[in-house]
């Protein structure tokens, strides 16, 4: 073998200077953008928060999703608010309203010192322009149409009084939950169904942030308000960052990257406990967790569809299965204590609706009641463990359980286990979310999981439980059980026209509860906890909802956010080395990796030449 | 200098290409040529139908799923459904489906109401820089660790590196991604979670350096996973020529032994290696899916992931043509290369 090396070590020596410069190039672009980095973060008071979807539009007439309505909540005001601490309807834009004596006409005096963000005034004509455009344009009414549905004629006889003419009297007059936009700007839109108004930052709004950048998939930026007419916001500026992936939005809580995150795991929340400068916040569930037994699915002509189980007809057994499943359990090993068992069907959370069940009505758990009541009821247990209804068919039941939630999977489980202990053969059907409402919408199922956020206003989650909410063929239903109580209908409409009486209307709602109860179709289990961390060297102190024991992030209101004051600016810099020098260091190392392997390169060449 | 290359093109003569040689007419690269365009083309046309057609049988209702949990009456459903046209019958969204198609129209995204076309436009840009990155940086380190294993095989360096490789090879990309970010991002902090830029960054080369800085992570996984592909193909067909007569006229003649190497056996090892190369150059695309996902980059990936989700049909099913296109046309490009690279494809 040939063995030359000493010629083209001269070469390599002579492009050193080379490699030397390209370095030094690298190193002093390293000031310029750290100083840029600093100059565009270090200044104002950033409040950061990771979020698990992308905005789908910024147009509050299209916006469907948490993240989206959660922005508008912040860029636009509403003609009400939800208090912080109680969560009850409090005045906005509306400073006070009078009801008419027949409950049709709402008059709402507006108040005249809210002035936009370009500095126009906001007027009665604002919010009534708003409503009539849901009212008569089909594509501004996609995301908030149900809440104007009722409504006949919304007129603004004056800057500061706004009147809105219904078709039947309604209770919810005070939860409107649409966030108004300035007339000005948005009468020029041509097609609400394509606008999605992230054309022209800032995007003009009269909120406690302005909305001032979106990088689509990426982020989405706010500054404050400084003519908010409520107290102006502490931080600066709001930054949302999309994070897909839960476990990657702990480690940027972690490395200092975000302020704030939430729907942490059980898990999660412990391990965040013990770290150091986070602060776990665990709060009242706005969620129920359920599963809904197929009493028999049928069209609103009672016209009868699907394949469930005919025995489940039957409350005894409804019953029955409630009285084997242990609810402190699934607190205790679904969720590790971060929840509580549930009775009725709106939440603890809320205290005007919430309902419990009196001592003799409980159908707690009891697996030897549960077995006395179908012994009784005449289902025979059968020598391999399963019992038989009456009419002699097994008791073997399908459950859909969705698999993309990992509670609703374990919590499954259990619910096989103590079913089997009083002859219930369960068939665990663990499934794509799409293959499970594909179930329910033809009525083939016998256990369903289903869960659904309440809002402060319970007007939604009840409407589907009546009567009308059953479809008028199959596949188009409104709700998620085919239940259908001609008592609880007539208890819906009483509270829903006593718009007058507050008190009176948590009663009907309170007794619709019972018979959801007492009927066992839509079986409450759990109200779990909220879980969220965030930054305590980033974040001074912050309004939860309701307090005490509530959330930050999704609250019905922008308290949260709006309240939260910044720790002194300069704990919350990043540690570790800036962006700049990292990059520039990195550059620098692949400058000399490439001149290095160009050296090596040339030398063997230079070598070949010469053969 | 050309003579010491001479044997290697005549001496040789079981290339893959080779039995295509015997054909000969006026034009035989025309012919050749246009063979490969109509089989991409066939190709393509039948994507394009799959994909209509894949995605219907997903289970779920769009419109159920994108409203759920809200507030929603039968009225608004109805209307979403007219606008999303599911209210027609399924024969005719296919022809809808494929007129659009004639005229590059992917239809309208279910979820943000926006051409799928702009979608598109929007998120290719960072899949390829993160996929184009990754691929140039596994393919340097895979050929080069591949060449070096093979010329000393059965060292301890040959099965070290085949084994580290093979081992990194087998690791999901998400659970490396996110190991990575625990230890280097929240850990010891040298690098951002997440991310493709830091909000609030301006300026050209500030904005250039941050995201090359957000790239580090991602695009070490995403080369971590890869590379052993390249490294193995180039390993195996360095071997097979490793006993070729052609070697031993080289090194006959007085040639070092890393010149044999790389002017003589990598040359011709590379053939392969260069199909493998552009498939994936193909692939990356639809490769990169979960990583985007866990480093929350915003690209193709990421939003095939939120799109499988709903599912947002029009979206999923352009972006299936769109990846499976790639692939297509990457094989064509190969085709195409090869006899430029190898002239024994060529007669």
């Amino acid at each position: 073998m040939v063995t030359q090396q000493d010629p083209p070590g001269q070469r390599r020596f002579r492009r050193l200077p080379a490699l030397g410069a390209a370095m030094a190039f690298a190193v002093s672009a390293l000031p310029t953008a750290t100083a840029n980095a600093d100059g565009g973060e270090g200044g104002p008071d950033t409040l950061t928060i990771a979020v698990s979807q992308p905005v789908d539009s910024l147009s509050p007439f299209l916006a469907q999703r948490l993240i989206s309505t959660n922005l508008h909540r912040l860029n636009y005001d509403y003609l009400t608010n939800y208090d912080p601490k109680t969560t009850e309807a409090i005045p906005a834009l509306a400073e006070s309203w009078d009801i008419s004596e027949d409950g049709l006409t709402w008059t709402y005096t507006i108040r005249d010192d809210v002035r936009w963000s370009d500095g126009e005034p906001l007027t009665a004509e604002d919010i009534a322009w708003t409503y009539t455009t849901m009212m008569e344009d089909e594509d501004a009414a996609t995301a908030n149409g149900n809440f104007v549905a009722n409504f006949e004629e919304v007129t603004a006889p004056d800057d500061t009084t706004l009147e809105i003419g219904l078709a039947e009297p309604q209770a919810t007059m005070l939860a409107l939950d649409i966030p108004i936009v300035p007339k000005h700007i948005w009468a020029e839109v041509e097609d609400f169904g394509e606008f999605d108004n992230d054309e022209g930052f800032p995007i003009v709004g009269s909120g406690p942030f302005i909305i001032t950048g979106h990088q689509p998939n990426q982020s989405v930026t706010l500054e404050a308000n400084e003519d908010y007419w409520r107290d102006p916001p502490a931080f600066d500026r709001l930054v949302f960052r999309f994070m897909p992936e839960q476990d990657a939005q702990v480690e940027a809580l972690r490395s200092g990257e975000v302020s704030l995150i939430s729907g942490l795991t059980p898990a999660q929340a412990d391990d965040l406990e013990n770290a150091e400068n986070i602060t776990v916040n665990q709060a009242t569930g706005k969620r129920f967790q359920a599963f809904t037994i197929n009493p028999g699915a049928r069209t609103r002509d009672g016209d009868e569809f699907g394949d469930g189980h005919p025995a489940l007809q039957d409350k005894v057994l409804r019953q029955a299965i409630m009285r084997a499943i242990d609810k402190d359990e699934i607190v205790e090993k679904v969720y590790g204590g971060y929840a509580v068992p549930a009775q009725g069907y709106i939440p603890a959370r809320y205290d005007t609706y919430h309902w419990e069940p009196a001592a003799q009505d409980r159908l707690d758990f009891d697996a030897d009641a549960a077995n006395e009541m179908l012994d009784e009821a005449g289902y025979e247990m059968g020598a391999d463990g399963v019992r038989e209804s009456p009419d002699g068919d097994p008791l073997e039941l399908r459950m859909h359980v969705h698999n993309d939630r990992p509670d609703y999977v374990s919590m499954g489980k259990l619910l096989q286990e103590r079913l089997a202990e009083i002859g219930i053969e369960i068939d665990n059907r663990t499934v794509d979310p799409g293959v499970l409402s594909d179930a329910l919408h033809s009525g083939e199922y016998d256990l369903i999981f289903t869960g659904w956020s309440v809002n402060p206003d319970p007007d939604y989650v009840l409407g589907i439980h009546t009567c009308d909410a059953l479809p008028e063929e199959p596949g188009t239903m409104r709700g998620d059980a085919y239940f259908c109580d001609e008592e609880y209908d007539e208890l819906y409409e009483k509270q829903l026209g006593a718009y007058d009486d507050p008190e009176q209307r948590a009663e009907h709602i309170k007794k619709m509860q019972a018979i959801l109860y007492e009927e066992a179709v839509v079986n409450v289990l759990t109200y779990a906890d909220t879980l969220e961390a965030y930054r305590s060297d980033q974040i001074g102190s912050i309004q939860v909802q309701p307090d005490p024991g509530g959330n930050i992030w999704g609250q019905d209101g922008h308290w949260s956010l709006s309240s939260a004051t910044p720790v002194a600016a300069s704990a919350s810099v990043g540690s570790g080395m800036s962006t700049g020098a990292i990059a520039g260091l990195a550059a620098a190392v692949v400058l000399a990796v490439a001149g290095g392997a160009f050296l090596i390169w040339r030398r063997s060449s230079t070598a070949d030449d010469r053969e | 200098m050309t003579r010491s290359a001479a044997p290697a093109a005549t001496g040789h003569g079981t290339a893959p290409g080779t039995p295509r040689g015997g054909r000969r007419g006026l034009s035989p690269t025309l012919r050749y040529l246009g063979g490969r365009l109509l089989t991409a083309a066939v190709s393509l046309l039948a994507v394009m139908v799959t994909s209509f057609f894949l995605f219907r049988v997903l289970p779920g209702d769009p419109v159920q799923a994108l409203t759920q949990g809200r507030n929603v009456s039968v009225a608004q459903l109805e209307a979403l459904r007219r606008e999303f046209g599911l209210d027609k019958p399924l024969p005719q969204q296919f022809v809808d489906y494929c007129l659009g198609l004639l005229r590059f129209d992917f239809g309208t995204s279910y979820q943000y109401r926006v051409p799928v076309a702009d979608l598109i436009a929007e998120r290719i840009g960072p899949t390829l820089l993160l996929a184009g990155t990754g691929t140039v940086v596994a393919a340097l380190i895979g050929l080069s660790l591949g060449t070096g294993a093979a010329w000393r095989r059965g060292s301890v360096m040959d099965r070290v590196n085949t084994g580290v490789a093979l081992t990194l090879y087998s690791v999901p990309s998400f659970w490396l991604g996110l190991l990575l970010i625990v230890v280097f991002a929240s850990g010891i902090g040298l690098f951002p979670t997440n991310g493709m830029m830091t909000p609030g960054v301006t300026g050209a080369l500030p904005v250039a350096l941050d995201v090359a800085h957000h790239l580090v992570l991602p695009v070490t996984t995403m080369v971590a996973v890869v590379y052993a592909q390249y490294m193995m193909v180039m390993r195996s067909s360095l071997l097979d020529e490793m006993g070729a007569d052609y070697l031993t006229t080289a090194r006959a003649k007085g040639l070092r032994d890393s010149l044999v190497l790389r002017r003589h056996a990598v040359p011709n090892a590379l053939l392969p290696t260069i199909t493998l190369i552009f498939l994936n150059l193909g692939r990356v695309a639809s490769g990169v899916i979960l990583i985007e996902t866990v480093f929350a980059w915003p690209g193709l990936g990421s939003l095939f992931y939120s799109g499988l989700k709903v599912p947002d049909l029009p979206t999923v099913q352009a972006l299936f043509v769109v990846f499976a296109g790639a692939v297509i046309l990457m094989n064509l490009l190969a085709d195409v290369v090869y006899p430029l690279l190898d002239p024994r494809v060529r007669t």
